[in-house]
């Protein structure tokens, strides 16, 4: 017994080591879909650019994993144990260059500048890119297949989870030295003075009384539902009529069990018609590059027990796993036509 | 700790992480076509049949993309399919699973939503283990796309 208390005791000590020793692992698992295999962006930012990565202390790298941006598609990964987290943040340290200067040692320490001045100063050089309130670019990290006006998303500054992460010394630095590579520059060679770019971190800082936080879990059913008082037939082709006439496009129509049974063999009272907008699926896609979730439109016909419904995802509850802001305003609009849609069809 | 701190603090108490951990993403370091066929494979492997790869790359180009390569993958097991609609109707809009892959320059990202998070929607303990296998299934399916060089 001794023997294997002593075992569980070792084998528990060892494991966050064994965790510590695959940062490389987790960070393909975790972080490499979105900010690339090695650092250099997609959906996420890139993270292997030498300006940010001798800017940023281990202890923003650790914040951003823990609380994310809430509302800016980085999720907060928070079942992620602490050794998990340390071995994510060493191998995002392996992307350094090995001539690299050492990155900042965390700092709590103020910077004191004048938050009116810097206000000034923040919307002559500044909100251009992050935005008259620090609300920060649209869209997602960089593109590599989508047309945007700049080639990275700018970070938003007023954003919970950057604001506790960030310290001021990082933002400072940020601010004198740039970030080579994005559309980031030194505002030392802008000629504003250290004076200057205190009073910016000091702006930056104050939108902590503002910064618009997550809005709490959506009470949303996850599906929405309709019972219409017609037949199978006729609702689908109400719901045909009804798409088109919200300027939806009829794709196709087929049983649910399409591709699974023979023809004839299928179900043929779970009926879906699938439409689109391509408009709507241009901006959708320009928001989040992952919403193929959603797509294509789709609505489902079914009688069971003599009683015909019509279903549907709900967007608003779907838009919830990408946690960003940008797509739920979308969502909350494309649930609007879903449920006009299933109303039209059903009444 | 400074008021700074709190406040900042007690924003992030507010921060939903609600879906943040349910989107399955993989990234392959392959192409476009050599991920679609690996990702169909995988999903073969697993026990399922695709039903449908729908092509969402009409008019994408005109609209100024780089790229048209963006498919949603359909797929399932034909009897579970049949007997959890007529079973649950309500899990029909989730119905057959899918899973999104596109083209990122020149390797691909697939992502697909947790199946687990359909217990909310069907909350019977008996469909537990067929969430969790579901789960546990689309799991393989993306590390094998991130393993692929």
């Amino acid at each position: 017994m001794f023997k294997v208390i002593l075992l569980a005791v070792m084998l528990a000590g060892a494991l966050p080591a064994a965790v510590a020793a695959d940062g490389a692992q987790l960070y393909g698992q975790h972080c490499a879909a979105c900010h690339g295999l090695h650092g250099e962006g997609g959906v996420g930012v890139p993270l292997a650019l030498p300006d940010f990565l001798s800017t940023a202390d281990d202890d923003f790298l650790r914040k951003t994993l823990r609380n994310g941006r809430p509302g800016r598609v980085m999720p907060a990964f928070r079942s992620l144990a602490d050794a998990e987290v340390e071995a994510i943040v060493g191998h995002l340290r392996s992307f350094a260059k090995p001539d690299a200067p050492a990155a900042r040692a965390p700092s709590s320490a103020r910077v004191h500048g004048d938050v009116e001045k810097g206000r000034a100063l923040f919307a002559q050089h500044c909100a251009a890119c992050h935005g008259a309130n620090g609300e920060g670019g649209h869209g997602t990290g960089v593109t590599f297949s989508r047309p945007r006006d700049l080639p990275i998303m700018p970070p938003a500054l007023n954003n919970a989870g950057f604001l506790a992460a960030a310290s001021d010394a990082m933002i400072k630095a940020t601010l004198m030295r740039g970030r080579e590579g994005t559309p980031m520059i030194s505002y030392l060679d802008q000629g504003l003075s250290e004076q200057d770019i205190n009073n910016i971190v000091a702006f930056v800082r104050s939108f902590e009384a503002s910064a618009p936080a997550q809005p709490p879990p959506l009470d949303e059913p996850m599906i929405l539902e309709a019972e219409s008082s017609y037949s199978l037939e006729e609702t689908v082709e109400n719901m045909k009529r009804a798409a088109i006439g919200k300027n939806f496009r009829l794709i196709r129509e087929q049983r649910l069990e399409h591709g699974f049974f023979p023809e004839g063999e299928e179900n043929a009272k779970q009926v879906i018609v699938y439409f689109c907008n391509f408009n709507f699926i241009n901006q959708a896609l320009s928001l989040d590059p992952r919403v193929g979730l959603f797509l294509p439109c789709r609505v489902t016909v079914v009688e069971q027990d003599g009683v015909v419904k019509v279903l549907s995802i709900n967007p608003k509850h779907l838009s919830a796993l990408y946690n960003n802001r940008e797509l739920d305003a979308a969502c909350d609009e494309m649930t609007e036509l879903y449920e006009g849609i299933l109303e039209e069809a059903t009444l | 700790m400074s008021l700074r701190h709190l406040v900042a603090t007690a924003l992030l108490c507010l921060a939903s992480i609600a879906g943040a951990e349910e989107l399955f993403m993989a990234r392959s370091a392959q192409s476009f076509p050599e991920t679609m066929l690996a990702l169909q494979e995988a999903i073969t492997r697993q026990g399922y049949v695709l039903s449908r790869v729908q092509h969402v790359d009409v008019g994408l180009t005109e609209m100024g993309f780089a790229t048209d390569k963006y498919r949603v993958v359909f797929f399932g097991k034909p009897e579970e399919i049949r007997a959890l609609s007529a079973r649950y109707p309500q899990l029909i809009p989730y119905l057959p699973l899918q899973v999104t892959i596109f083209a990122e320059g020149e390797e691909t990202l697939v992502v697909g939503a947790d199946p687990l998070m359909l217990q909310r929607l069907v909350p019977d303990p008996a469909m537990a283990p067929v969430f969790r296998r579901w789960r546990d299934d689309l799991a393989v399916v993306m590390e094998s796309l991130r393993a692929l060089r």
